[in-house]
């Protein structure tokens, strides 16, 4: 079993905290992890802002860096949902502009080997307890991506329950948008900033210590929102408590 | 080119992708849904309308054929009702009880104006049709139930419902046993509206109050 | 109506400005949250509601496919029955149109069953040039015609205002209409709809003329539907002599027992109840029961031209049930207004755009108007994949490409103002597509980073005003793997704390 970390660009760059807690989380559970450096960017900023021609490289870029590889896995529902939904889309698109299967087949490819973190944890390693310790309080906002693009489920939720010494708080009008929606972010300061007030008021409602999402783009949003109103919590990557061990506390 | 030859021309233009072969029965409709919803008695099925009746704020009542007339009697009497609207082929033995000197019968006919049938305390029809699953009775014009406007203008309807024969489980099966080319209406409880907060709130413009007697027998 | 949505600042100002309005605030957030739970409650009823919405969207679809094939059988079906058909290609045609049957009645007034497509057109306004007052009968409707208001809801147009302010406006303003509303009337809703049913009441027994849509008509039997709660709908359909329909060409299903599906899917994704309180059908005339003339305009007005979008073309699949306006958390911020059209909410972000095309600011900026969060698609009772046309018409928006625009095949030129905005994503490219500009970039932001501001200028200050930047890292994930893993793709096992 061949399985590539793709990191994304925004946890490579922002959040290399992240990569190294799924790294260490799967070399602990057995997995040999791969990282072919000519992945960069999966494309959805572009994508979903409309520049779907200037998307069609990166695509390319992602089929070919992982073209070696059984299973990829990523920290956030978000690329893994652009992957999966987007990409036959480009090259539907594609095709129906007279450039032949080229992205179709690139894109059939890479489908069925992407992964989000918590699904390749449940669906493929089939564990939901990855020995993990993490003393604190968690409330867990499901991003939207991963909710009704993945369908994730209970998936992180089952994987959360079962980490030693944490406790999961519910988070109240959990399954809204925190309001980030990449360039929706400044593009629509007004209604993002208000989504994420609210968002964030929530999380702070419940008391938690930290606030877990499975994407840390939104996590920016919801965390740069959180320290503007003065809130103490926490905001962390699924990845970063699953990781954490009692010999090796993150 | 007139506007229906200009419309109808966009409308193939628009359709251009569509393969000229494919029929519209090409276009395929699973139809797996389910006819009814959860397996019940013909009883249990009559009870769920009484009870989805009344959650929407009919009132309901359930009598036998001998004591309809004398229950319809005492819920006009209940309203301080003056006068009642008959359709044309309302059973005459339904207001066999009600006192005609009390509450005058005022028949349905083409004259009668809406400012009339403002002025009219109640209206008692029977029923095409009612559907359990969702508390809704369905008027087609029928001889028992007249024409539209006399179960609308009155603040007051009883409709009588026929119990068993006229019940179905669901919108599937009373859309099966309802002629298309009769003007129908599905009464879901009295008039309401959700217009101010999206909540709901009885009694807007139809009638008022809505008596529901499911009669046996 | 004397309100119009012409000249509308685009999405994000006029929702920059209404996000602060505490008031509206707080009313959507109690409508919407009062009717979010309802919907999940009357949709778990049923245990084949997944079922339901795939029929309901495959019989869209097919209706759809074979348009035209549906519309000629309904020309003739409703014409067997004794109705008349006229077809109108633009707001300006169905307006004239009904103008003209308006007044060979000889009538002033009519009564109008709420209805979108009379909203989308602006006929009222029509109209009353035309010197006819057309009186709005639902209670909502009511709510912002007296209130000299636009509607902000499909369902319930007047969703932004409060008992309070209804209650205000009956005060003030019904005299002017008709009969005034009763002394001392409070804000409780039962006396609020009291005062609309005497308000009204006169009108519709007088009433000569009634206006309505449909919310479906049927191509085999003729018969048009029309869904409603309060009995103006029955009032308008049933009292008059004259009955007017103006109904857009995708609200026709094949059958009449497709009508089982819809019946089922529009109650409770609408209102949240199993079965709204009134539904009439009608085919045609009937002797002695009701109007004695029907008329049908069936209405395009950029209907084939979303059709001939083979992504858009599913927006037409919509039975106008507001659901997804209910559950979007845009739109419960930034309120119905800021769409500016008669279509708010996720629908409204793709199907003005479709309708009207996207060559205005405003309507460039609606396919933005989005997080892209999916709720809308999840909710919709016939499976819009809203979230699929807000990024293709995102991409009409800043790409351009072919297009039909009324009913003529073109090429969209890439909107204007997008300059800046499209250079700046072809750079990112072209770096995220050569990981040594892209690694330079991220090892010259962590070299930098004490020196990085807390608020940013420019088009930065939209991020920074409201929210802290992330702190920039030491080094970049790639830098850290290349450190402890070497050059090799592979891991080592070796311990990466």
């Amino acid at each position: 079993m061949r399985v590539a970390l793709f990191i994304t660009c925004v946890n490579d760059t922002l959040y290399p905290r992240t990569g190294r807690a799924v790294v260490t989380l799967l070399e602990r559970l057995g997995v040999e992890v791969g990282f072919p450096p000519e992945q960069s960017c999966c494309g959805q900023p572009h994508f979903n802002t409309g520049y779907r021609h200037e998307t069609e490289p990166l695509v390319r870029r992602y089929a070919a860096a992982f073209q070696d590889y059984d299973y990829v896995v990523t920290p956030s529902g978000s690329c893994a949902a652009m992957v999966r939904d987007n990409y036959p889309r480009i090259g539907a698109k594609a095709a129906a502009e007279g450039r032949g299967q080229e992205l179709t087949e690139l894109a059939a490819a890479a489908v069925p080997k992407t992964y989000e973190l918590t699904e390749f944890l449940t669906d493929v390693l089939k564990v939901t307890d990855v020995g993990a310790y993490y003393p604190h309080t968690v409330t867990y906002h499901p991003t939207c991506h991963g909710l009704r693009m993945l369908r994730l489920g209970d998936r992180p939720r089952r994987l959360l329950a079962a980490v030693k010494g944490l406790e999961l708080l519910e988070l109240p009008g959990a399954e809204e948008c925190c309001g980030f929606g990449g360039t929706f972010a400044v593009k629509n300061a007004a209604v993002s900033a208000a989504m994420g007030a609210d968002k964030a008021r929530n999380i702070t409602a419940t008391g938690a210590e930290t606030v877990c999402t499975v994407d840390n783009s939104c996590q920016m949003h919801i965390g740069g929102t959180l320290a503007r109103q003065g809130s103490t919590v926490r905001p962390v990557h699924i990845a970063e408590i699953l990781a954490s061990t009692e010999g090796d506390v993150w | 080119m007139s506007s229906r030859d200009l419309v109808l021309a966009r409308v193939r233009r628009a359709l251009a992708d569509v393969p000229r072969t494919e029929r519209p029965s090409d276009a395929p409709v699973d139809r797996d849904y389910l006819r009814a919803h959860g397996d019940r008695t013909t009883e249990q099925t009559v009870d769920l309308l009484a009870e989805n009746l009344a959650d929407y704020r009919a009132i309901v009542h359930r009598t036998d054929a001998a004591g309809l007339p004398a229950l319809i009697a005492r819920l006009l009497a209940g309203r301080g009702a003056t006068s009642v609207v008959v359709p044309p082929g309302l059973p005459a033995e339904w207001l066999s009880a009600t006192d005609p000197e009390e509450v005058a019968r005022i028949p349905d006919t083409p004259e009668l104006t809406p400012h009339d049938l403002d002025a009219v305390s109640s209206v008692v029809t029977g029923c095409a049709v009612a559907v359990a699953e969702t508390g809704t009775v369905v008027l087609d014009a029928g001889p028992d139930q007249g024409r539209r406007r006399i179960t609308l203008v009155p603040d007051h309807h009883i409709c009588v419902i026929k119990v068993p024969e006229q019940v179905v489980d669901s919108v599937p099966q009373a859309l099966e046993r309802l002629a298309p080319e009769r003007p129908l209406t599905w009464i879901s409880g009295p008039s309401a509206t959700s217009d101010i907060e999206l909540d709901r709130v009885e009694g807007v413009h139809g009638p008022r109050t809505l008596e529901v007697v499911l009669v046996e027998g | 109506m004397t309100g119009t949505y012409l000249g509308m600042p685009a999405f994000p100002e006029a929702a920059a400005v209404s996000t602060k309005n505490t008031r509206l605030r707080a009313n959507l957030r109690h409508a919407t949250h009062t009717i979010r739970a309802k919907r999940a409650a009357a949709v778990a009823e049923l245990a084949d509601w997944e079922r339901l919405r795939a029929a309901g969207a495959a019989i869209k679809d097919r209706t759809l496919r074979h348009l035209d094939h549906y519309l000629e059988r309904l020309e003739s079906t409703v014409t067997a029955a004794g109705g008349q058909v006229h077809w109108a290609a633009d707001a300006e045609d169905a307006n004239r149109i009904v103008t003209e049957l308006v007044r060979a009645t000889g009538e002033r007034e009519v009564v109008k069953v709420k209805s979108m497509a009379t909203q989308e057109i602006g006929l009222n306004d029509a109209l009353a040039e035309a010197g006819i007052r057309a009186y709005e009968t639902d209670l909502a409707e009511l709510i912002v015609q007296l209130g000299d208001d636009l509607p902000s809801h499909i369902l319930v147009p007047a969703i932004h205002r409060n008992r309070t302010e209804i209650r205000d406006i009956f005060t003030h303003r019904m005299a002017r209409w008709g009969r005034p509303a009763p002394e001392g009337l409070t804000d409780a809703p039962a006396d609020l709809a009291e005062a609309a049913r005497l308000h009204l009441r006169e009108k519709f027994l007088n009433a000569k003329v009634g206006i309505s849509g449909a919310n479906f008509m049927v191509a085999e039997t003729g018969t048009l539907v029309v869904v409603e709660s309060e009995g103006n709908g029955r009032m308008c359909l049933t009292l008059p002599e004259t009955l007017i329909s103006v109904v857009g060409i995708e609200k026709v299903v094949p059958t009449w027992r497709d009508l089982e599906v819809f019946l089922q899917l529009l109650p409770r994704s609408s209102t949240a109840e199993r079965m709204n309180p009134y539904t009439s059908t009608w085919t045609g005339t009937t002797d002695g029961d009701g109007p004695r003339v029907f008329h049908l305009v069936l209405l395009d007005n950029g209907r084939t031209d979303t059709l001939a979008d083979t992504v858009g073309r599913q927006a037409l699949r919509c039975i106008r049930c507001s659901a997804c306006l209910n559950v979007c958390p845009v739109y419960e911020r930034a309120g119905g207004h800021a769409y500016g059209s008669a279509y708010p909410g996720p629908i409204g972000a793709i199907l003005t755009p479709q309708l009207r095309g996207t060559q205005s600011e405003l309507d460039a900026s609606l396919p933005y108007a989005s997080s892209l969060c999916g709720a809308c698609y999840e909710v919709c009772p016939v499976a819009i994949d809203i979230p699929e046309i807000l990024v293709h018409l995102r991409e009409r928006v800043v790409e351009g490409g072919p297009a039909s625009v009324r009913g003529t095949r073109a090429v969209i030129k890439p909107a204007k103002g997008h300059a800046a905005e499209r250079a700046a994503m072809r750079a990112a490219r072209w770096a995220l597509d050569h990981p040594g500009v892209l690694r330079a970039g991220q090892r010259l932001a962590s070299r930098t980073r004490r020196f990085h501001p807390r608020r940013l200028p420019g088009p930065g200050r939209a991020w920074t005003d409201t929210r802290d930047l992330p702190a920039v890292p030491a080094e970049p994930f790639r830098d850290w793997w290349q450190r402890t893993h070497g050059d090799g793709n592979r891991s080592e096992g070796k311990s990466t704390t």
